[in-house]
Order: structure tokens, then sequence, then C-alpha cells
């Protein structure tokens, strides 16, 4: 009986145990099938994900910052070069202390606290895991003091970097710009232009003048290196290396000699100077004083020289030559004269009766001249040569103001010359339209007589009024003003001659009569004669008086009675050898009082340089030079 | 005796097919190492070492005849559960965890005994009880599996409580626990699931949920499972290559030798490496399986069974945690990765299985 049960119990047990050993069979297939299909999914179907993760994980690229291309002048003199050097830099976001830390490499490498508030400053500005120089340009001493003690100051390192350096510092620094640390904005911006890329290693960019505008070009292409590193960010070995390109070099149209005499000639003057090669636009000398040295922004600047430079009245940061803005004074005769006899109002033997004031028909308000009592029987070559205002009031007024706007519009005045620098500002040629626009007022009479003579609502930047010279000493053909010469190029092409912009057709009588008055200025009777006294070479030359404060009715202005700041800008505008037109320029001198007397002589220096090849003698030698002839 | 006489009683008790599954999976092992360790020998030598200790046992246990496997059963159950009350009580503390015994000349892990000793012990205890198995049986067996895994649980060790629960879950299960008891747990699990969560602080669950999403955490704990992901993903259909694997040679695979050893082998030989490999285990899983379905009595069925399943379990752990659809527990790669005592312990349960194979065998004949 017993044994019947068990034996019935076993071979139960036995079916009930071989079930569940196939349910187990089927839980541990199901399983495995599950394995299979999630390496099939890793290994296979989403390989390419993961074999990129493992690529970035293992593929360090380093890039390595071309050299910045070489600014020389037309002659080949340098004028932004690079030269190597070394840099304390540390990483803030490696660091705990920064405080502490800075203290410490104070005690190896000297820390002025110039370089520390500049350092603050640049934190402020950074981006992230940017590295930030606490030191640059150690010496080989410093050098070799923190590389032994090193080891104490993680996330701090030297490195080697390429330095710019602008020899000609205040001479050249409107033109050329400088270049600084990028900061997040530019960093931004070149994020969308999608060039950051390029710019992976790189620490600077231009931020102003030349340096901004020929970026691209000076940059160059960064190149790269890929390396394979451990998980512990060892190098292991170098994978592939992609040469970096150099920037292209700049060869400009600037003699830096010319630039370097007209700097000088301005004295303590502040103001402006644009040279230009009137047959095709090349500009020769671009001054606006005073300068500044660019090489403190290189680094960035540091507060204390900052807010010099800022608060300073002398604003040495604004580039008179380019945004600076205005009115032309008597500069505008030449040109207004052009425009008479181009509309027919004035004809070369038609002359007026100057009484030393002008006065509208119908009304009683008086328009002086500079000169009281007047300059009597004035004809077209005479308005120019004494620079009458009364013969221009007349001649604006019967002109009207449309007939000046659109004429002197050819010139350039009132629209960007689109010479290559950022920031160029229009001027204003006035017109009864813009006033209306700009102030909800009718043009008044009065308003066109004033504009007669580069006054009223007139401004020019020192550009502008050295491209209208030029496109007049040029016969009326203008070209695009311009400060590249050539970008570095391969050895077989040639760089494409500027093309002329336009050709305004002055009929030669016109252009024969007003040069003649122009060359008349610098002679006896002239406004500019004394600075012109005993010249070697034709020029032709306007001299203007630019007010800064309104002149009440029945007041004289008295120099000595207005503060520095108030006093009259002077210009001069000039080009020479007048009958075949070799530069151009206009000159700026601000609070100078007037033209002949002190612009007129900036321009002569320049002149005399550039054509006879003569540097102006320091005071000292010229005297010495006289006690030897007296022998 | 000549020497084919000693090749004959040598074999006597081995299985050669399931010899020949374990041969491949060793050799598998030292190849990986070899790379895993950079070209450098040590390691394999070490794990040469292992498997020359673990094939003693093997041997001696395959020799052994199946009651003495019963008569052993309590007696290293019961020592066991003491070392490990012991662990509890005066264990030294590595890592973080109380897991090891000083013996005085070595120090010893009691709980990886326990792996081959609780299953024995529900073995030997259905074997007991047999003829009259209540729903009071269960509940002993359960006892007798839960003391140790919770202990083990305690020390903290996760991995190996679980490797243990499995192999004492699957001798109930194999000894015929009901399926509407089965049932209960699972759904008692599963309503008190939400409860336990409310009662967790909320380190806890962060802690479980890191388990679950890896990437939360990228350079702390879930490092391991993106790392290992990336190295078994970037394998591609045919691998890297043997020793050309970046992220095993560049060391951004961590514990590429122990726990995360598939992710190497992966790596090197892809895809296709990947099905070898699975293959050999099913190879041996298989010939476990029919180990079992052979086996004559109570005993050596739930003891072939439950060691197949732990040895399947094992695998399927690792690799799912490598390949990242588990979470990262302190499992190895049976008989793969790099380690003594899980080598022992494993080969000593492949020795069990081949004595319950070859003693029933002579039996029959």
């Amino acid at each position: 009986m017993t044994p019947h049960v068990e034996l019935k119990n076993h071979q139960r047990e036995r079916y009930l145990f071989s079930l569940r050993l196939i349910f187990c069979l089927g839980f541990v297939g199901v399983l495995m099938a599950i394995l299979v299909a999630r390496t099939f999914y890793l290994q296979v179907w989403k390989h390419e994900h993961f074999d990129t993760m493992a690529e970035s994980n293992r593929i360090f690229v380093v890039p390595i910052v071309p050299n910045r291309g070489v600014i020389t002048d037309r002659n080949g003199e340098v004028l932004a070069r690079n030269y190597a050097g070394y840099t304390l830099e540390l990483t803030p976001e490696k660091i705990t202390d920064l405080n502490a830390t800075i203290e410490e490499i104070g005690k190896l490498v000297e820390i002025k606290p110039k370089d520390l508030r500049r350092f603050r400053k640049l934190m402020s500005e950074r981006r992230s895991l940017q590295t930030l120089p606490v030191k640059t340009r150690l010496t080989d001493e410093e050098l070799a003091r923190f590389a032994a003690q090193r080891y104490r100051f993680p996330g701090v390192e030297i490195k080697a970097r390429l330095f710019r350096e602008y020899p000609h510092s205040e001479t050249t620094s409107h033109l050329l710009g400088y270049i600084g640390r990028i900061n997040q904005q530019e960093l931004d911006e070149l994020e969308e232009q999608g060039l950051a890329a390029n710019y992976l290693g790189s620490d600077y960019i231009g931020k102003t003048g030349i340096e901004e505008r020929y970026e691209k070009e000076m940059h160059g292409v960064t190149g790269f290196e890929q390396i394979e590193v451990d998980a512990g960010g060892r190098a292991v070995r170098m994978l592939s290396r992609t040469s970096p390109q150099s920037g292209k070099d700049l060869r400009l149209t600037l003699d830096a000699g010319l630039q370097e005499v007209a700097v000088q000639a301005f004295g303590d003057y502040r103001g402006a100077l644009v040279a230009i090669d009137p047959a095709n636009g090349e500009i020769l000398s671009f001054v606006s004083k005073p300068g500044y040295d660019p090489n403190l922004f290189i680094d960035g600047i540091d507060t204390e020289n900052w807010e010099a430079l800022n608060n300073s009245p002398d604003v040495p940061l604004n580039n008179r030559a380019l945004r600076g803005q205005y009115p032309p004074g008597s500069t505008i005769k030449p040109f207004m004269a052009l425009a008479g006899l181009h509309y027919d109002v004035r004809s070369p033997g038609f002359s007026i009766n100057d009484p030393g004031y002008y006065m509208l028909p119908g009304s009683r308000h008086q328009y002086r001249d500079w000169k009281t009592g007047g300059h009597g029987k004035v004809d077209l070559f005479k308005s120019v040569v004494v620079s009458c205002d009364t013969y221009y009031y007349g001649l604006a007024t019967e002109l009207g103001i449309d007939r000046m706007h659109e004429y002197l519009g050819q010139y350039g005045f009132g629209k960007r010359t689109g010479i290559d620098l950022e920031g160029e500002v229009s001027g204003l040629l006035p017109s009864a339209d813009w006033k209306m626009k700009r102030h909800q007022q009718i043009w008044y009479p009065g308003d066109t007589v004033s504009a007669g003579i580069g006054q009223g609502y007139n401004l020019v930047t020192p550009l502008q009024l050295a491209v209208a010279t030029a496109t007049l000493a040029n016969d009326g053909v203008g070209y695009k003003p311009h400060l590249v010469k050539e970008v570095q190029h391969a050895p077989s092409e040639t760089p494409a001659a500027p093309e002329p912009l336009f050709d305004m057709h002055i009929p030669a009588e016109h252009l024969k009569l007003v040069k003649d008055a122009m060359r008349a200025v610098v002679k006896p009777g002239g406004t500019a004669v004394g600075a012109f006294w005993g010249v070697p070479y034709p020029v032709a030359g306007k001299t203007g008086t630019a007010q800064v404060i309104g002149i009440k009715q029945g007041e004289k202005y008295d120099e000595e009675k207005v503060s520095e700041y108030n006093r009259d800008h002077a210009w001069f505008i000039a080009f020479a050898p007048a009958d075949k037109p070799r530069i151009a320029l206009a000159v700026l001198a601000e609070n100078g009082g007037h033209g002949g007397s002190t612009a007129a002589p900036i321009a002569r220096k320049v002149l005399d340089y550039y054509l006879l090849g003569k540097k102006p003698q320091p005071l000292q030698k010229v005297v010495e030079k006289a006690g030897v002839e007296d022998d | 005796m000549n020497l084919r006489q000693l090749k004959q009683r040598f074999m006597l008790h081995l299985d050669p097919v399931l010899l020949s599954g374990l041969g491949a999976l060793l050799l598998v092992s030292l190849l990986t190492l070899y790379s895993a360790s950079g070209g450098e020998g040590g390691r394999v030598l070490g794990q040469l070492g292992n498997i020359a200790v673990g094939f003693v046992a093997l041997w001696i246990v395959a020799n052994m005849p199946l009651h003495w496997l019963m008569r052993i059963a309590v007696p290293i159950y019961v020592l066991g559960m003491l070392m490990l009350v012991g662990v509890a009580l005066f264990g030294e503390i590595s890592h973080g965890a109380r897991r090891w015994l000083n013996l005085g000349f070595m120090n010893f892990q009691p709980s990886e005994l326990m792996k081959v000793a609780v299953p024995l012990m529900m073995a030997w205890y259905f074997e007991k009880h047999e003829a009259t198995l209540t729903i009071k049986n269960y509940v002993i067996a359960t006892l007798l599996l839960l003391m140790p895994v919770a202990l083990i649980l305690r020390q903290p060790d996760l991995g190996t409580s679980i490797l243990i629960a499995a192999s004492g879950f699957y001798v109930l299960f194999l000894a015929g626990l009901s399926w509407r008891v089965i049932g209960g747990l699972l759904v008692t699990a599963a309503a008190s699931a939400p409860f336990l969560w409310n009662m967790l602080h909320d380190y806890q669950r962060h802690r479980i949920l890191m388990l679950f999403d890896p990437s939360q955490d990228a350079l702390g704990k879930g490092y391991h499972t993106i790392q290992g992901m990336i190295a078994v993903g970037s394998g591609g259909l045919l691998g890297k290559g043997y020793m050309q694997g970046t992220q095993t040679h560049l060391d951004f695979l961590p514990e590429r030798t122990t726990d995360f050893i598939f992710a190497v082998w992966s790596e090197e030989f892809g895809f296709i490496g990947n099905l070898f490999l699975l293959g050999l285990f099913v190879f041996v899983i298989g010939r476990g399986f029919m180990i079992t379905a052979a086996a004559s009595t109570y005993f050596t069925r739930l003891m072939a069974g439950s060691i197949t399943l732990t040895f399947f379990t094992y695998a399927f752990v690792n690799m799912g945690m490598v390949s990242g659809i588990l979470p990262v527990v302190g499992v190895p790669l049976p008989l793969v990765s790099y380690g003594g005592t899980s080598m022992l312990t494993l080969l000593l349960g492949f020795g069990v299985l081949m004595s319950i194979h070859t003693h029933q065998r002579l039996v029959k004949t």
C-alpha cells in the first residue's frame, strides 16, 4: 500500500519538477534573448552614437593659434608686429581661493597694483574657462623662479604667447586701432557668424581701427592637433596635426614718416589731419590728436589708465579724423565757387561791392564779413583769396539751399566716404527737406546765408574735407579713400589699381579759375601767405575758421575773452604741387583760432616733408645752423 | 596503473561536455584579462592560479559520493551562519562594508561560502521531508534562506545577497512552491512598493533613481555604467580588435578586470563576439539543465537546478548591469571576471554538478 502511494507521488513529483524545469528553461531563454537584443541595440543600432562618445572621450583637440598678420606702411616700415613672450595665467574655475593664490604668486613674481586692477577688470568680462593673465611679460628670472614652484599652484600656468606691439604707439593709434582680449559679446558674435571654431585658441581680436576692419584677413586659420588622452587627461600620442595658416600681412597706403611729421607738426594742438593721394584715394597720413598708447589695451587696460584716457578733457580716445564733426567754415568756399559757376549763378567776371556785411532783401539783419569795413570790389577769384564772406552770403542766397545740397553732395559732404575703418560718421549737409524732417521747421533764407560760408547746420569730418579736396585737386574725379594698399597676396597676383568712383566733369576753365585762386591764397594778399612764405613748389590752399560758439548780433568775437575750449577751430585744406597734385590734405586744429595762423603751418610742414623730403628741424638745430651760416 | 588508467581514473567523475564549456569560458577570461591589464601578465597568472585552486576543489567535490554532500550540508550551513554572525560582531571593515572575518592566518568572506551552503542546506531539508511536504516546510526553508540573506544585506553586500536569495528561491521554486504563493508574494511586493517608497528618505530615493538613470550623475556613480555602455556600444558589430579597445586601454573603463570585464570583451570583439560569449554561457547552462533533468533524487535535482540557475543569474545580472539594463550591483561575470573566491565557489558548484551526473551514471550501470 505504502510503496504504491510513494511511487505514485514520486512520478507525479517528477512530472511537476519537469514542468518547473521547462518553465526555468523558458525564463533563461527570454532573458538571454533580452541580453542579445540589448547588445544588438548598443552595438549595432546605436553604434555610431557610442562610437562618437568613445572618440570624444579619447581625442582631445588642441587648437594652434595662427600668427597674426603684420602691418607695415607703404614703404615696409613695421607698424604692428608680434613678439614672443611669457605670461602667467590662471584659470579661476580651477582655483579655490583666488586672492590667496595671487598673494602667493606675488611672493615669486612682482605683481603691480596695475596688474591686479587689470586682472579684476578682465574677471568681469571673461568667457568661461578662459585663462586670465595676472602678469604679462615675465622676465627670465621671474620665469625661472615660478617654474621651480609651479606644482604649488594648480590652475596657474606659464604660457608662451605672441604679443602684439605697435612700435609707433600714439602716432598710429587712431588708424591702426588695437587688438584686445575677446569678451563674451564678441564670442557670441563669432558664434553667430560660425567663426567660433577658428577662434578656439585665440585670445585676441581686433577691437578698433585697421585691426578691427581687417580682422578676418589678419587672424589666419587656426590649426589643430588631435591628441589621444587617457582618462586622467594625460596625452598618450598625437593622432594628427593640421598646421595653422598665418594671417595675411597688410601693407598700408600710409607713409609712416609723413605720419610722424604730421603728428609732430601739431605740437600741443588737438585736432586732425588727413592727407590723400588724389590720383587714387590712398591715405598718406591719418592723424587724430591727441593719440593714445594702443599697447595699453592689448592685455586689458587697467582702471587707472582707462579713467585717465576716458576722463581727459582732450578726449584722446575720440577719433577726430573719422568721427569728429565740425562746421567746415570758409574751406567750403572753393566748392561754393564751383557751384556758382556750375549753375551759372556767378560768372568769372561778375563782382560785388562788399561793404563788410550782407543783408537779405527786405531784412535789416546784417550778416557780417570777417573783415570790418569789407573787402571792396570782390570777384570770384578774390573771394577765394581773401575769403570774402559777403560774396558767399549772396551767392548762397541766389543758389538756394537745395542746389547747394545737390552740388556739394557730389564731393561727398553729408555722406560717409566708405573708408576702410569702422565707425565713420556722415557729417551733415543740410537741405530744406532735412530740416523739416529733423526739426519740423521750414528752411529760412537766413539758414542759407550762414550755410554759404560753411557755418549753420553744416558739419564735416576732417576725412570728408580731405576727400573733397582731393577730388577737387584731381579735377573732379573721385576715389574711395582707403588705408590698406594691399593684403598680402600670392607672388603671381598684382593688386588691382583702385577704380575712380565718379567723374564730375567739371569744365576746365572753372577748375583753372578756382585752383588759381587757391594758389593765390598762399601768396601775398592771400589768407595763408605767412605759413607758405618762400614755398618752392606750387601750392593751392584755403583757410577756414569754424565757430564753436555763436556770437551775438552786434558783438565781436575776442579770442582772449573766450575759454580755450570755446575758441574757434582752425581749418586748412591744400593740395600740391598745384599743377600736378601728389598730395591733398585737410588740417583741423581744434580751438586753434585762425586757419591761416595755426592750421596752415601744420600743412606746410607736412607738404615740405612729402614733396621735399625735408624734416622739420627742432628749434635748437635751426639756431645752430643759422649760426653756421652767419659765419 | 599505467598512464591510460590514470587518465581514466582522473576523468571518471568529470563530465567532458561541461568541462569543455567551462574551459572555453576560462580561455575567454584569460584572453580578456590580458587585454584589460594592458598586456601585462600579472593578472593572467593570478587568474591561472585561481583556476588551478578552483579546479582542484571541483575535482575533489566531483569525486565525492552524493551522500557525503548530504552529510556535510547541515554542518557547513551552521558554520557559515556562525561566521556571518561573527562578521556582524567583529568583522573587518573595508571599503565601507563589514564582510571579512579575520581568521588570524587569512581574511575570509563567509558570504561566499553561503553561496554553496544555502542551496545545499535547503535541498537537504526538502529531501529530508520529501514524503510529507506541507506549507510549513516551505516556511521553514524560506527562513533558512532569509536568515543569511538578511545578515549579508546588513554588511552591506547587495550583489551577494541577491545571488544567494536567487539560489534559495530557485530551490523553493523547483521544490514545487505553489504558484498561488508566488503570485501572492508578487502582488504583495507590488502593492507595498509605494508605501516603502514613502518611508524612504530623500537621499535614499535619489540613490534608487540613480540606479535606473545613471546619466543623472555622470561623473559620480553613473560614471561606471555610462563608460561601460560607451565601451560596449563603440565596439560595434565586429569590435575594435583584440588589444585595441580605446575605452579599455585609455583607462576610461573602470573595474575592467572584475565587474566590467564584459565591456572589455564587447569593445574588442563586438556584437559577434558577444553572440559567441552568450553562446558559451547558454551551452554551459544547457548542459546544467540536462544534468538536472537526469538527476535521480529529489536532493540532486534541487541542487543541480539551483546551481545551474544561479550560474545563469550571475551571468545575466552582470551583463545586464554592464549593458545598462540593470542597476549597478557588484556582481562579477562568472568564470570570466578576475577573482579567487568567486572562481572557487563557482567551480565548487560545477564539481557538485559533475558529482551528481557521474555518480548516478555509475549507479545506473
